[in-house]
Order: structure tokens, then C-alpha cells, then sequence
């Protein structure tokens, strides 16, 4: 028996009545006011607006004009623990990913050291029972140490929490590698994900291969070092009959490499980060160390690629990839900045604002995608229903807010959106049935009520 | 103009004020006293942080011609190798209050990066395999000076363009003084969408003739071979620009410093169609120019530094 894959710290069970919000979970169809009354953490009615009485011990939360949403869940953030507190650990990650209106995440193994022993596993599950703000799940390492040569040992990973196995960072270079672990993901089971790039390809570069790299004399990373590697592991995933997960997403090519294997049938599914579908390589032209990422931000017929696939579902979710990183390093030339943008908090605010506003998205497809990782992982999924758990999130779609004005809950500032004005504001989450985010905003509104 | 970062940031009236005012100072250098008192007083800083004999020498001669006073800063066997970052030695520095700091990184946009950290004017002697704006004004006026105009030039950049900071500040300079540019080199020392900059490309030197200005790209032999090329020898026979290759009536330029034998023949190095030692000249009165531009022809900078982290 496999220990469950999410573990949180301790808190109250909410007692809340959200009342007059513009209740949207394209999953159960409603998109219409409601009242939502949530009792010990769980949803327990749900009413015409109005319609509900805020018993005693109830909080009441007046929210006519705002939107509630099923909870988001993010299958890809590194919260750099153990090792890299400097930069972000469970405690301000899951913080921050409480702030942006997640309920759930999954934290990466590219840490120091590297996630991928069941001691290691089981303490850090230790440390997040203690410390997380909303419950996490890790994604230990495919090979020992990143270093793609011995298989870490995936079955008792599995039997420890493993929520599925990452190279995240790193590709698994040698196909016969990958073959194993597909293999042995028979015996275990376990999502493999994958971050992919051929390092012959894409080596010593530090931008998306272009203009801007030919005008900067900064190596490029090609698009094709990301698509040629999707269909090498689509076609051995096909022929292992493994279950395969590909991680952000950055280029048109790649988009064609899995909608090809999903037509084969291969059991694969993907991943777009929100900077790779709101930016594109014109935001590194001033070489700011904030944009800098791996995989790059890359070209406009690349981001509209990814924009369809997420509308299509070839692209299954979206996930940040929130990559904290201190400011002393990223202050440095662009070519020595380590790779990586934050994303948690901004994630909603950059899709509504890029794609939701201008008409390019729906904003029931986009609700959707933020929490359509969970299924992928064997999570469980938001759901706004009598007697679901309550993880949702009440968002005021008018707010504007210029990101970074009023500082991060992330230990990092390295975030791609910073100093951009996004409307959407995230005001209250309830994760796992207790309130896991108050807005200050709402906190005063309570205050003057 | 506040600093020299990248040629982008100047139009066609800029170069030539620049140029102009490097002519008027080339005279100096032909005085038994090679002084002028324009920067008396003001503190230049070279800041190195990659070897360079000839860029370095060209911008203290040039501080040192306009009576500035010079202070040279190279990294190896400095802070930099005890693991002081760039950020910490340009805030060392400016506490020295420079009012210019030259610098030389292998690092794209470091120029532009410390900028931000100093009240010093900043004057890119080359960032990585970004920009070397001060090389190209070099060149524009060492065309200007021969030839009057670049107007109407067909100008083909030769080489290893992939590599080359020379080349992308270049084709930009040559393109706003109204020349034509080519590039040209093998495929794998060719960056993919350079043509973005405004420059054709070619494989190879067939069109060669039609040039007025040939210019040939350093190749940096150390890192060159079997990998970007299969060999020297095969580059050679190629793309070497020699007495076969070299028409009368072009001109030929090269940054320096040449490997003959490679990209240059000698005896097209030797002819009198070179203007490479006229390069050469020409950095130290551009370099002169540029100096005199960034500081005596701008009001003196703030002398306090901008607070950087908000102390509690």
C-alpha cells in the first residue's frame, strides 16, 4: 500500500458562506451567482444568491462581482528544499502557491541534494507535514543524482508517496536509460515526466535560437532540441507501453511531436508553462536575467502553437514551472544567470490578463487547465459540489495590481511578470477544506464591514 | 550622450559627430606634444575582464592623449578570482568615483548591466559576442577617411560571424551609413536569422567581386578546430581572402590581431590595399572621440550612487 502522495501541515477545517460569487467549474457546469456554504473544510450547500443564512460559527464573505473557482493545482514547482532554502523552501513555496490560488503542487528532485532515496523522500514528507501551507507531493528523480546512469530505487519511492519520477532539468539522455525506467514503471507505476532536450543540441545556450540570439551573440537553444527528444521518448514510451508526462512545453515543433504520439495512442500528456503562453523571445531582447529559462521563451508562431494545443488538449494543463532564485543570482550578466522564473502567484493573473481578456482563451478552458494536472498525477481534482472537499478560489477578475509592487510570498523575486500591471487578483483560497490565503484586501473590507 | 553600450544606440548624426571629432583629434597625434587638456582632471577606468593588449592600450592612449587620468583593472590575479561578483568590484570601484569606466567582459549586456550600478559614464570596449561599438566607429571612420562616404558601399563581412561582437556592431554601423552588407562564412559560423540585422548571407565567396570592402573576421584558432570547421586548412582554401580572391580597387579590413595564413593571406596583409594599421590609428582618435563625447560633452554625472538595496 503506497502512502497517499500529498501531505500538508495541520489546520482548522473552514466554516465559511461565500456569498454572491460568480461560481464557474466547467467540470460540474455551474456558471452562474451562487451562495457556497462550506462547513468543516467541506462544500455543504449551495444556493441561489442570497439564498443561504451564515449560521453561527460561519464566516461570511460578501462576494457579489467576484469569481469562484474550483482550487488550481500546479504539477511542476521547485521549491528547493532540501539544500536551496536561500531561494525558496516548503514553507514560503507552498505559501506562495497558496497566494496564486493553488490547492495543491508538486515539488521537482533538482535539489542538493538530489530527491531520489526513500529516506530523503520520507523526511522531506516529514518536513512538509509540519511547514506546508497546501498540500505537496513529490516527484523524485528517474536516475541517482540527475546523472541519468542507475535507476533510483522507483518501487519503494512509490511505496513512500511518490507522486511519479523527474529528471526535471535535465534530460534522460540515453534512450536505453529511459527504456528501463519505462520498464520498471510496470512494477511501480508512477507518472514519468519528462524535461526534454538534447544537450548535443542545446548546450552553453542561454536564449531560444533567433533573432534575438543572433543579434545578441548569446548561444541559442533550437526548438528542434526540445521536439526531437518528445518524439525519441513518445516512441519509446509507445513501444514500452509506459505512461509518459512532458514538461513545459515550449515550441510549435513540440506541440506536432505529441499530438502525434496521442494520435498513436501513446500514453503521453503535456504540460505549458503561463510565460511560454503570454511571452515570446522579444522579452530577452534587453538580456534581463528574469527571462531567462529552460526551455526559452520562444517564438510568436510557437506561443500560438502552444495557446492551440492547450485549447485543443493536446497540451493537457497548464503548470508554472516557478522556479525561485535569489537575487544575487540573477543579478549577474545574462549568460551566467542560473535558468528559471517564478510563476505560482502569477500564474492566473498572466493567462486572465494575455489570453482570457483579449478574447484569445475561455475562461472556463483556462480555470479548467489550471487544475487539469491533477488527474494526470492521480490527484484529486477541485470540484465545486455538495459534499466535495472545498478547495476553491475566490478571484476579483477587475483588480489590477502591478506584480512585485507589494513584494512576493516567494522567498525569490525572479519573476518573468515583474512590473507588468495583470488584472485578476487572487482574494481567499481554501486548499484541502482550510482557508490557506487571505488577500489583505479582503482582510480590510472584513475589517470595515 | 550619457554612455556608449551598443552601436544600436546611435543614428547615422551621431557616428558621424563622433567621426568628425575623431579627425579633428587625429591632428594631436601628429604633434611632438601628443596632449590636449579636454579631460584634465577627470579619472578613466579600464575594467578588463578579458586579456586585450591592443583595445586596452588604444582606450588608455586615448584617455591619456586627452589628459585624463587612467586607471587599469584587469581580472586575473584580482577580487574577481577570490569570487568577488561583477556587481561588488563596479560598486568597489565607483566608491573611487571614476568618471568613466571602459569595460571588457566575455559576457553579453555586462556594459549594459553596470550601468545601472554606477554614475559613471559606461563605454563597452565589448561584452561577450555582443557588441564592440567602439571597433565599428573605427571602422566607419577609417572608410570615411579614405573614401569620404560609405553611401552606396558594398561591404562583405568574412568569417567565423558567429563568434564575432565585431561583426554585429558592424553590419548595423556599415547599414545606418548607408552601405550594403554581406556576410559570409561556412553555414556552421553563420548564426541562424542574422539576416534580421539588415545583411545578406552567403555560403561563399563567389559574389566576392562585386565588394568595395572586404572585411575578414578574426578566426579564434583555439576553439575552431573539428568542430565548427573540419579543418584550418579546409577554411583556407575556402574563405581566405588572398591575392587571388582580393581584386585591385578593394579595400581590405581586418579587426585584428591576424592570423596569417588563415583568413588573410600575407601578401594581401602587405599590400597596399590593407587598411589594417589605418584601424589601428584610427582607434585611438575615435576612442578619443568617444571619451570627449561621454564626458566633457555631457554635464558631469550625479556623484552619489543610486541606493541599490534599500538599506532597513
Amino acid at each position: 500500500m503506497n502512502a497517499p502522495i500529498l501531505v500538508s501541515a495541520p489546520a482548522a477545517p473552514a466554516d465559511l458562506l461565500i456569498r454572491g460569487a460568480h461560481v464557474l467549474d466547467p467540470r460540474t457546469g455551474i456558471d452562474e451567482p451562487r451562495d457556497v456554504l462550506i462547513r468543516s473544510g467541506r462544500i455543504a450547500e449551495i444556493g441561489a444568491p442570497g439564498s443561504l443564512p451564515a449560521d453561527e460559527g460561519v464566516e461570511l464573505i460578501e462576494a457579489a462581482g467576484r469569481h469562484l473557482f474550483p482550487a488550481f493545482v500546479d504539477p511542476h514547482v521547485h521549491l528547493r528544499s532540501p539544500g536551496q532554502e536561500h531561494k525558496e523552501d516548503i514553507a514560503s513555496g507552498t505559501a506562495a502557491a497558496a497566494a496564486g490560488g493553488f490547492c495543491a503542487v508538486l515539488a521537482m528532485p533538482n535539489t542538493d541534494p538530489v530527491i531520489d532515496s526513500p529516506a530523503l523522500l520520507r523526511s522531506l514528507r516529514d518536513a512538509a507535514a509540519r511547514q506546508a501551507r497546501v498540500p505537496v507531493g513529490f516527484m523524485p528523480a528517474i536516475t541517482r543524482g540527475l546523472m541519468g546512469e542507475e535507476l533510483t530505487e522507483m518501487a519503494e519511492l512509490r511505496e513512500e508517496g511518490a507522486a511519479g519520477f523527474t529528471d526535471d532539468g535535465k534530460p534522460v539522455v540515453a534512450a536505453g536509460m529511459l527504456r528501463k525506467a519505462l520498464q520498471y514503471q510496470r512494477l511501480c507505476g508512477g507518472v514519468i515526466a519528462l524535461h526534454e532536450e538534447d544537450p548535443t543540441l542545446s548546450a552553453g545556450g542561454s536564449m531560444h535560437e533567433g533573432a534575438i540570439s543572433a543579434q545578441a551573440g548569446v548561444a541559442g537553444i533550437p526548438s528542434v532540441s526540445e521536439a526531437v527528444m518528445i518524439a525519441r521518448d513518445a516512441m519509446l514510451a509507445g513501444y514500452e507501453d509506459g505512461r509518459i508526462h512532458i514538461q513545459h512545453l515550449s515550441a510549435a515543433a513540440s506541440v506536432e511531436a505529441v499530438a502525434i504520439a496521442k494520435e498513436r495512442g501513446v500514453r503521453i500528456t503535456a504540460e505549458a508553462s503561463p510565460h511560454h503562453l503570454c511571452l515570446t523571445h522579444e522579452a530577452v531582447r534587453t538580456l534581463d536575467t528574469n527571462m531567462k529559462m529552460n526551455p526559452p521563451l520562444r517564438e510568436e508562431s510557437d506561443r500560438r502553437a502552444l495557446i492551440d494545443g492547450l485549447r485543443s488538449g493536446v497540451v493537457d494543463c497548464i503548470a508554472t514551472d516557478h522556479a525561485p532564485h535569489a537575487r544575487h543570482e540573477k543579478e549577474v550578466p545574462f549568460e551566467q544567470a542560473p535558468m528559471g522564473t517564478t510563476g505560482l502567484e502569477t500564474s492566473f493573473a498572466a493567462v486572465y490578463t494575455h489570453l482570457v481578456r483579449p478574447g484569445v482563451l475561455d475562461l472556463g478552458l483556462v480555470v479548467r487547465r489550471l487544475s487539469d494536472g491533477a488527474a494526470l498525477f492521480d490527484l484529486p481534482t477541485p470540484r465545486i459540489e455538495p459534499d466535495a472537499r472545498a478547495d476553491v478560489v475566490l478571484v476579483d477578475l477587475n483588480a489590477e495590481w502591478v506584480v512585485g509592487e507589494d513584494g512576493y510570498v516567494s522567498r525569490s523575486d525572479n519573476c518573468a511578470f515583474d512590473g507588468q500591471r495583470l488584472a485578476g487578483r487572487v482574494l481567499l483560497t481554501v486548499a484541502s477544506g482550510a482557508v490557506a490565503f487571505r488577500a489583505d484586501a479582503l482582510r480590510r473590507e472584513e475589517a470595515a464591514a | 550622450m550619457r554612455h556608449l553600450i551598443s552601436i544600436e544606440d546611435l543614428d547615422r548624426s551621431d557616428i558621424e559627430r563622433i567621426c568628425d571629432r575623431a579627425a579633428q583629434f587625429s591632428e594631436v597625434a601628429d604633434r611632438e606634444i601628443k596632449k590636449v587638456p579636454a579631460l584634465r582632471g577627470r579619472t578613466v577606468l579600464n575594467l578588463f575582464y578579458e586579456a586585450s593588449t591592443r583595445t586596452r592600450s588604444s582606450f588608455e592612449l586615448a584617455a591619456k592623449r586627452l589628459s585624463a587620468d587612467v586607471v587599469n583593472f584587469s581580472a586575473s590575479g584580482s577580487s574577481v578570482e577570490k569570487g568577488e561578483s561583477l556587481k561588488d568590484t563596479v560598486l568597489t570601484f565607483s566608491a573611487h568615483k571614476p568618471d568613466a569606466i571602459v569595460i571588457r567582459t566575455p559576457w553579453s549586456g555586462a556594459a549594459e548591466l553596470v550601468s545601472r550600478w554606477t554614475p559613471a559614464a559606461i563605454v563597452n570596449a565589448g561584452d561577450g559576442k555582443h557588441q564592440h561599438p567602439t571597433q565599428a566607429l573605427l571602422d566607419v571612420h577609417t572608410l570615411r577617411s579614405r573614401l569620404g562616404s560609405l553611401d552606396g558601399l558594398r561591404i562583405w563581412i568574412v568569417g567565423d560571424v558567429l563568434h564575432s561582437r565585431v561583426a554585429r556592431s558592424n553590419i548595423t554601423a556599415f547599414r545606418r551609413m548607408g552601405a550594403e552588407v554581406t556576410v559570409a562564412g561556412p553555414p556552421t559560423l553563420i548564426p541562424r536569422d542574422i539576416e534580421t540585422l539588415g545583411c545578406k548571407v552567403s555560403y561563399t565567396l563567389d559574389g566576392l567581386g562585386e565588394a568595395d570592402v572586404v572585411y575578414a573576421l578574426r578566426m579564434q584558432l583555439e576553439r575552431m578546430h573539428g568542430v565548427w570547421v573540419p579543418s584550418l586548412r579546409e577554411y583556407a582554401r575556402r574563405y581566405q581572402i588572398d591575392g587571388s580572391r582580393l581584386r585591385p580597387g578593394q579595400l581590405l579590413m581586418h579587426p585584428g590581431p591576424v592570423n596569417r595564413g588563415v583568413e588573410l593571406s600575407a601578401e594581401v596583409v602587405d599590400s597596399p590595399q590593407a587598411l589594417i594599421t589605418a584601424q589601428v590609428a584610427a582607434g585611438v582618435v575615435v576612442r578619443m572621440a568617444v571619451l570627449y563625447e561621454v564626458l566633457a560633452h555631457a554635464p558631469a554625472p550625479a556623484r552619489e550612487p543610486q541606493p541599490d538595496h534599500t538599506a532597513a
